[in-house]
């Protein structure tokens, strides 16, 4: 993987055009906590759309083994009912913090549309979910995590372990 | 009689039983009041459930009676998807010891999850957790004199909710402190939670001097223990400690003890009152007080569920 392609700052110019091209008057920009909330905060701000954030915790399958380590919360600040949510994640790889997120989000409100644009794409899908926009694509072996990380000036950069 | 290990924690440090508040390390107790704000917004869904304990079984084992602490776990386990079977067993000699652990044997066996437990034995909760099966996880909803974890973390999220730091805090628990498990789950997690100042207050029959073992400043009279608190905690007075010779009456309690507007303006001006409920107006508490704007009573209820939600969510992501 080249240096390039992991380059988060020119992922996100790449990502924000995407989103736009997704835009309806009714949309609200929801981040899937944590690097997806980074990631709406800033395009709600570059944007100025409706944003909210969401928690995959109490929807999780592997509940059960992984237990419940974060405080995380969701935070919806706009009527869900009827709205176009459009979801944003740094990462997308199985899918399935993508289908606990959407549980989340219809104990809220049954929104008109839901979609999904991602940083990156990494493949690896275990559930039938397709992100409607990804800044990029990339391979990693199962073993390889990717993850956004936020710098104190709001930058953004990737952490490859 | 606690083992090496905290038979609370397993090997992870993880809770795997909430039998006491003594001994769980901060982060344990910081993760549960995390995880109950969490579960507080719960409440503002459209759909007030999420599916963390969904096919589980939840079994209300009530030794002693208590209504709202049992409706209370009750809410919890619902708001969590779990199934609930309460189980009102009436307080009997016969229910402790070997009868005890059969009951526990015969509910196991109808593939029971967890168990919340309220006797009036100390130790009852934790003898069920030495002896159920590996995947099943106790709540202590109160044995005896000993300790009511739970309503320990509910009075924690309380003052960290009103107060938000713990470390330059004077807290005043007022009452029958000696045979009050919620006195003492409460006064292990404020020493645990870093409070400075702990003071005890109550006449000597019901506040002896030994509780400074505890690592709490005894009052025996009330302007000196409600001067400048942040937090005034009263306890219910039991009335079995009037008929038992502890104190001459009520009236003379209230006289004495009894939280009026008078009493309360010694604290600090932003001083929150607390409660665990029931209350006896006008016998630990004037209605004014119960009734005014620095009552925080109602709030810990709706907060117990919260805590209550985190403390079974946990417990059941957990494996010993």
């Amino acid at each position: 993987m080249s240096d390039l392609l992991l380059d988060a700052e020119a992922l996100y110019l790449e990502l924000k055009r995407g989103v736009q091209r997704l835009l309806t008057p009714d949309t609200a920009l929801v981040g899937i906590w944590s690097g997806g909330a980074w990631l709406a905060e800033r395009l709600a701000a570059d944007l100025g759309l409706p944003c909210g954030t969401i928690s995959s915790a109490m929807h999780r399958d592997d509940f059960g083994s992984r237990g419940l380590a974060k405080a995380d919360h969701t935070t919806l600040p706009f009527e869900v009912n009827g709205r176009d949510i459009l979801l944003i994640d740094d990462v997308l790889y199985t899918g399935r913090t993508t289908r606990a997120v959407i549980n989340e989000l219809f104990d809220f409100g049954r929104p008109a549309r839901v979609q999904l644009a991602v940083l990156v794409d990494r493949g690896g899908r275990e559930l039938p979910i397709e992100p409607a926009f990804s800044a990029a694509r990339v391979s990693l072996s199962a073993d390889q995590s990717l993850r956004l990380a936020r710098a104190d000036d709001g930058r953004f950069s990737f952490e490859v372990k | 009689m606690l083992s090496k290990r905290n038979p609370q924690l397993n090997k992870h440090g993880e809770l795997i039983h909430l039998l006491s508040i003594e001994g769980l390390p901060r982060a344990v107790i910081e993760q549960i009041l995390d995880t109950a704000g969490s579960f507080l917004s719960v409440n503002d869904r459209e759909v007030k459930k999420v599916p963390l304990l969904r096919g589980k079984s939840v079994f209300n084992l009530f030794f002693e009676n208590s209504t709202r602490t049992r409706t209370t776990f009750e809410i919890a386990a619902k708001r969590l998807s779990a199934d609930v079977i309460n189980l009102d067993i009436a307080r009997s000699s016969t229910a402790k010891g070997e009868t005890l652990l059969d009951t526990v044997a015969n509910l196991s066996a109808m593939h029971a999850d967890m168990f919340v437990v309220r006797h009036s034995e100390s130790g009852a909760p934790h003898l069920i957790a030495q002896h159920c099966a590996p995947h099943v996880h106790v709540v202590n909803a109160g044995d005896g004199r000993h300790a009511h974890p739970t309503q320990g973390l509910l009075d924690m999220y309380t003052i960290r909710h009103f107060k938000k730091d713990f470390r330059n805090l004077t807290v005043a628990i007022v009452g029958d402190i000696v045979h009050s498990r919620v006195a003492r789950s409460d006064i292990h997690a404020l020493n645990i939670l870093g409070v400075p100042e702990i003071r005890a207050v109550g006449p000597k029959t019901l506040v002896p001097g030994d509780l400074r073992d505890m690592g709490v400043r005894v009052c025996h009279d009330m302007a000196e223990g409600v001067k400048d608190a942040d937090v005034v905690i009263m306890l219910r007075l039991q009335n079995e400690r009037m008929n038992g010779g502890m104190l001459p009456s009520s009236g003379e309690f209230f006289k004495h003890f009894g939280l009026t507007p008078e009493k309360l303006a010694l604290a600090k001006p932003d001083a929150i009152v607390m409660h665990p409920g029931p209350i006896n107006r006008g016998v630990e508490i004037a209605s004014e007080v119960a009734d005014g704007e620095r009552s925080v009573i109602l709030p810990q209820v709706t907060f117990g569920i919260a805590v209550r939600m985190a403390v079974m969510a946990i417990l059941a992501g957990n494996e010993a």
